[in-house]
């Protein structure tokens, strides 16, 4: 199944679909920094993620399927240019969903976001890099609501995250709805209901991850 | 009408081709697009130059011969047409037109606009039929048919075998073409005997002859001169899932 | 006089086709292997054919100039394919079938051909439905069914506006399995130019490869053409832009006799021409006939303001339109034959009261059906056919009547077969459009479907063991044979006299004047004068094309305008056999109408004394061609003048 292109793409589709599951808990728990209680709730979840051993089996999962998600994406791309070796002069007017045409530049962009993410956060936290001056561990733990406070403080960063949030949102936006066609699922009663969820579930992702640092930014402690 | 035609030109498959730039003037808006570019050869008759090559036939839109990728689209700038059916009048006065082959590694160029597409006729061979000799069959109305099935496996079959939707994706993927194929018989009794091999056969000749992977951008869908519905796609992708898990 | 032999088998006409396959020679299993076919052309007869002969074990080998078999003309068939099937429980029978394409085929058809082609139409459609060909059904389940002109019964089966494609596609699949298989060779982009006969029978033929020009050999125990009709000679015509008749004329001209040639169909619901620069005519299927009413203006004031375009057809009032056929033909009304439809509308433009800008066009309106039925019905029914015709002249049908003129559509004449579609060359069969044998001197709508279904998938493949069955101990055929040498080389003479020539004219310059001189003078309405003048100017014409014609590029490559020249030169002797043809039936039959014999109202007046018989020219080198004549007997049908009143 595997050696086939529909296997891979559907492989591709079940992983995507999977990041798209994180990236709700994801914001789940980044929303809980809103929250002016000092980094309780924040902290509570950051810990049970990283406690839980359900969890921990699922991280496994995660980077499984990003790394899956990746490659494959690479070897497609790829496989896609060869499928063309001499291109148009006059490229693409077709009328199609206008994300679509460059999934795997918006896929790199955030790829190259997700390298900074892990340094700033990920790699702290397995010791790999130091933590930023200031940032004290509280009980054994590395303080990450701080870091994100003092990260998002800084508006260079803040401008570039959000950047690149909307990037994620214009990847989301085509994926969503493609990993379902993928999947077989695509019927005259629900694909409005897909495509409106994915487009409903994309601005929620790219705006729900903006609306932090515009907080920490414009309204936090004032 | 006066145009400015950019047109490819490549003596044979092993030359490297270009574009040549042409005006042409005196054309009529009720033309076609394929009478248009007769208009041209006879031009280049005149003057002993060798005429543009391209692939035509029924120029009623649907023995599928006709390719032509103009201005960036298969078939021109109209839908559910092929280019027999694009009159100029779809066109403003003085415009340049950019003409280019179909573009995929499965369609390599033979000269000028013709190009190669055994390779359709490859992925049919595979699968794309019943197997039932001639003679022995039983009554033609021995087996309802529910209409909607019928009518969505019509819908499916209409498919011409043009390529425009290999030529309109990015990725040159031969999708669409193929899940109308499986689309058609799967959704008809007759067919689904044979269901799960044919959607194996098919999918893994598609991917051998080189054609890309489809990232469902719709491309085709948008420039099928037929109309055919990614939701075949979507049914393909169903079908090969149920062979392989089954 | 050579005798004429058409094999056909004794006993009743509704039993011969019975007795004969009980009678016939077969081919075992282990020889069928050892026996090589060649058949030309892919279209609903070539692989059809084709299919079933690979599926019975004999090595295929199949042709088309097409870059696939699947583009065949026969993929633009529009309206359906009749059926004595009775599921609408209308009364329709096998003997109706027979009698209604006897009769339709205005007396000139051979009998027992014909009852055959009614046996097998049943079988048709259970072949396609067992091939997944999706027709229309209705809402229990079962098979729809629709009328068609020339009957009146409903038993056209269909596929929306798309049936010849959809059968052919059923064809082609069956091909494509046999490909698969091995047992069909499949040779795309490579058309015929010669038949090569060794020892009296055919053996081979030499072919070229369009892509690199190369000349080559290919030999079989039997030769089948199926390569259509010629209808192109007309230049402007429904078919193809490739479709043409050199592979009739190349068997002509190697002894086969041409029967007919002047049988012509010109089909009443064409788009009409728009202009210089056009190229073909697109057709407007005859099932629109029948929720369209087809009209002109009573008054010639308000036909001459509608050219003009001061007046819309929609502002004429009820009672000042003329439903020409409703009026001349009460029984049969909008559904008369084609030729008598054509005809009618002829006259109408002819008498000045035709519309459009040239007045070459008459209304087909579905404002009443519209009413009636609704226009989701109606959408339902015809929506591709409009909206093609709205693509095509930019008028919106549902609101505005469309505008239909006649135009060349379908060559009844063709090759000459006796009762196993077999020519007077021993070995060599013609199928389908290209042969002469069913539909007379015309051909009734979604007939032709039919016959090329019935030719490929059940006649064919039975009688051609009749022959091949005494060829099993013949070895393969060699290509090296002095026969294949001389045809080869005098296929390459023919293209390097082509080739340097160099003269003024390109080939679509002589191709536009022949076919100027068909439409105007053997044409819908033919005369002694017309045609001579014809003769004589086709003759002249000829000889300019053979010193002045110009063809640009190479022999050895993909060189379109040679392919053309190839086809022009072999039109332009088919234009001069039919307006000889045409000259010497003294009578007006089906499509071809004298206008010297007509009765007082117009209509055609047969002469069944004199020409009740099909008309074989046989070529002769540097004369003209000689007239043999095989008569029509007619044991079954009672003739009678064809009355659509």
């Amino acid at each position: 199944m595997l050696n086939s292109s529909i296997g891979k793409k559907l492989l591709m589709a079940l992983a995507g679909l999977f990041l798209c599951v994180f990236l709700v808990v994801h914001l789940g728990i980044n929303l809980c920094l809103l929250r002016d209680d000092g980094g309780e709730w924040f902290r509570a979840a950051a810990g049970f993620m990283s406690s839980n051993k359900i969890i921990k089996v699922f991280e496994v999962f995660l980077f499984g399927g990003l790394i899956l998600h990746i490659i494959y994406g690479i070897f497609i791309e790829i496989k896609n240019r060869i499928s063309r070796p001499i291109s148009y002069n006059k490229t693409y007017a077709s009328q199609t969903s206008y994300f679509s045409k460059y999934m795997i530049h918006t896929g790199m962009i955030i790829f190259a976001f997700l390298g900074l993410h892990l340094i700033n956060f990920y790699f702290v936290k397995l010791g790999w890099t130091p933590a930023p001056q200031g940032i004290v561990a509280v009980e054994d733990k590395h303080d990450f609501y701080n870091m994100a406070i003092n990260l998002f403080q800084n508006p260079v960063y803040s401008f570039v995250y959000i950047g690149f949030m909307i990037f994620l949102g214009f990847h989301l936006h085509h994926a969503f709805q493609s990993a379902f066609q993928t999947l077989g699922v695509n019927h005259t009663k629900y694909n409005t209901l897909i495509k409106a969820t994915g487009t409903i579930y994309s601005i929620a992702i790219a705006l729900g991850f903006s609306v932090i640092p515009v907080y920490f930014l414009f309204f936090w402690g004032k | 009408m006066k145009f400015k035609l950019k047109i490819w030109r490549q003596e044979n498959a092993q030359a490297k081709g270009k574009f040549v730039t042409y005006e042409l003037d005196n054309v009529s808006d009720d033309c076609s697009f394929l009478e248009m570019l007769d208009q041209l050869n006879e031009t280049l008759v005149d003057k002993f130059d060798k005429p543009v090559c391209f692939d035509h036939d029924c120029r009623e839109g649907i023995c599928g011969m006709c390719s032509l990728y103009i201005n960036g689209r298969p078939h021109g700038n109209d839908s559910g047409i092929t280019t027999c059916q694009l009159h100029m009048r779809r066109f403003k006065d003085g415009d340049t037109l950019v003409v280019e082959p179909w573009r995929a590694k499965a369609f390599p160029v033979i000269k000028d606009l013709v190009v190669d597409r055994t390779a359709f006729d490859k992925i049919i061979q595979e699968g794309g039929y019943v197997s039932v000799n001639t003679g022995g069959i039983p009554d033609a109305n021995a087996i309802p048919i529910k209409k909607v099935d019928s009518d969505l496996a019509m819908d499916a079959a209409q498919c011409i075998g043009c390529g425009a939707c290999v030529a309109a994706c990015k990725n040159a993927s031969a999708m669409l073409f193929v899940s109308a194929k499986v689309s058609h018989l799967a959704l008809l009794p007759q067919g689904s005997l044979e269901a799960k091999e044919r959607v194996d056969n098919m999918v893994s000749k598609m991917d051998e002859l080189g054609f890309g992977y489809c990232s469902n951008t719709g491309a085709c869908e948008a420039e099928c001169p037929k109309e055919i519905k990614i939701s075949n796609i979507a049914r393909l992708n169903r079908e090969f899932f149920v062979s392989k898990l089954g | 006089m050579a005798q004429i032999e058409s094999k056909i088998p004794k006993g009743p006409v509704a039993e011969k086709w019975t007795l004969y396959k009980d009678g016939q020679n077969l081919v075992n299993p282990a020889n069928k292997r050892k026996l090589d076919v060649i058949v030309v052309g892919t279209g609903l007869a070539g692989a059809s054919a084709a299919a079933s002969l690979g599926e019975m074990g004999f090595n295929v080998k199949i042709y088309c100039y097409q870059d696939s078999p699947r583009r065949a003309h026969s993929i633009a068939a529009q309206g359906g394919i009749n059926a004595a099937k009775n599921y609408p429980n209308d009364g329709d029978s096998v003997h109706r079938l027979f009698y209604d394409t006897i009769k339709g085929g205005d007396y000139r058809a051979r009998e027992a051909n014909v009852h055959r082609l009614a046996e097998v139409s049943n079988s048709i459609i259970d072949q396609c439905v067992a091939q997944g060909v999706p027709f229309a059904r209705e809402y229990g389940g079962l098979l729809d069914n629709r009328s068609f002109g020339g009957a009146q019964v409903s038993r056209t089966f269909y596929a929306r506006g798309q049936t010849g494609q959809q059968l052919l596609l059923g064809a082609y699949s069956a091909l494509s399995r046999q490909i698969k298989k091995g047992t069909v060779e499949m040779f795309n982009r490579t058309e015929m130019l010669d038949l090569v006969i060794v020892d009296g029978k055919a053996r081979g033929i030499i072919t070229r490869d369009l892509v690199t020009g190369k000349i080559e050999r290919h030999a079989a125990h039997a030769v089948v053409i199926a390569t259509g009709g010629y209808g192109n000679v007309f230049f402007l015509s429904t078919n193809a832009m490739g479709s043409n008749g050199s592979a009739a004329i190349q068997v002509y001209r190697k002894g086969a006799y041409f029967a007919n040639p002047c049988f012509t169909q010109i089909h009443p619901t064409c788009i009409p021409v728009h202009g210089e620069s056009q190229s073909k005519l697109t057709l407007m299927s005859e099932s629109l006939r029948n929720d369209g009413r087809i009209w002109v203006p009573k008054k010639k004031e308000d036909a001459e303001q509608i050219r003009k375009g001061l007046l819309k057809p929609t502002a004429i009032k009820e009672e000042d339109r003329d439903y020409y056929l409703e009026r001349r033909y009460p029984a049969f009304g909008n559904l008369v034959p084609r030729d008598v439809a054509s005809r009618a509308a002829k006259e109408r433009c002819d008498a000045g009261f035709g519309v459009g800008a040239t007045g070459l066009a008459v209304y087909l309106d579905f404002a009443t059906s519209i009413q009636r039925l609704g226009k989701k019905v109606i959408e339902e029914r015809y929506g591709n056919l409009f909206q093609m015709y709205e693509k095509i002249v930019d008028e919106n049908p549902y609101e505005t009547p469309m505008m239909i003129y006649p135009a060349i559509h379908y060559t009844m004449g063709g090759i000459w077969v006796d009762y196993e579609l077999m020519t007077n060359i021993p070995g060599l069969y013609a199928i389908g459009e290209c042969n002469f044998s069913d539909h007379g001197a015309n051909r009734l709508g979604a007939s032709a479907l039919m016959q090329g279904l019935a030719d490929g998938y059940f006649v064919l493949p039975y009688t051609i063991q009749n022959y091949l069955a005494n060829e099993i101990r013949t070895p393969r055929i060699q290509k090296s044979m002095q026969e294949f040498e001389s045809a080869e080389k005098s296929v390459k003479e023919r293209i390097d006299k082509l080739m340097s020539i160099k003269g003024k004219h390109s080939v679509d310059f002589y191709h536009k004047k022949l076919g100027k001189i068909m439409w105007d003078k053997v044409g819908m309405g033919r005369t002694k004068e017309s045609l001579t003048t014809a003769i004589a100017e086709i003759k002249a014409l000829s000889v300019e094309f053979w010193k002045d014609v110009r063809v640009t590029g190479t022999k050895d490559e993909l060189n379109p305008e040679l392919e053309k020249a190839l086809r022009v030169a072999d039109f332009l002797e088919l234009g001069e056999l039919m307006a000889m043809d045409a000259l010497n039936r003294e009578e007006s039959c089906g499509g071809h109408f004298r206008e010297e014999h007509q009765t007082e109202d117009g209509e055609a007046k047969r002469n069944d004394i004199d020409f009740m018989y099909a008309a074989l020219w046989q070529y002769k080198e540097g004369k003209a061609a000689e007239l043999f004549k095989e008569p029509l007997v007619y044991e079954v049908v009672e003739v009678k003048q064809r009355n659509y009143k």
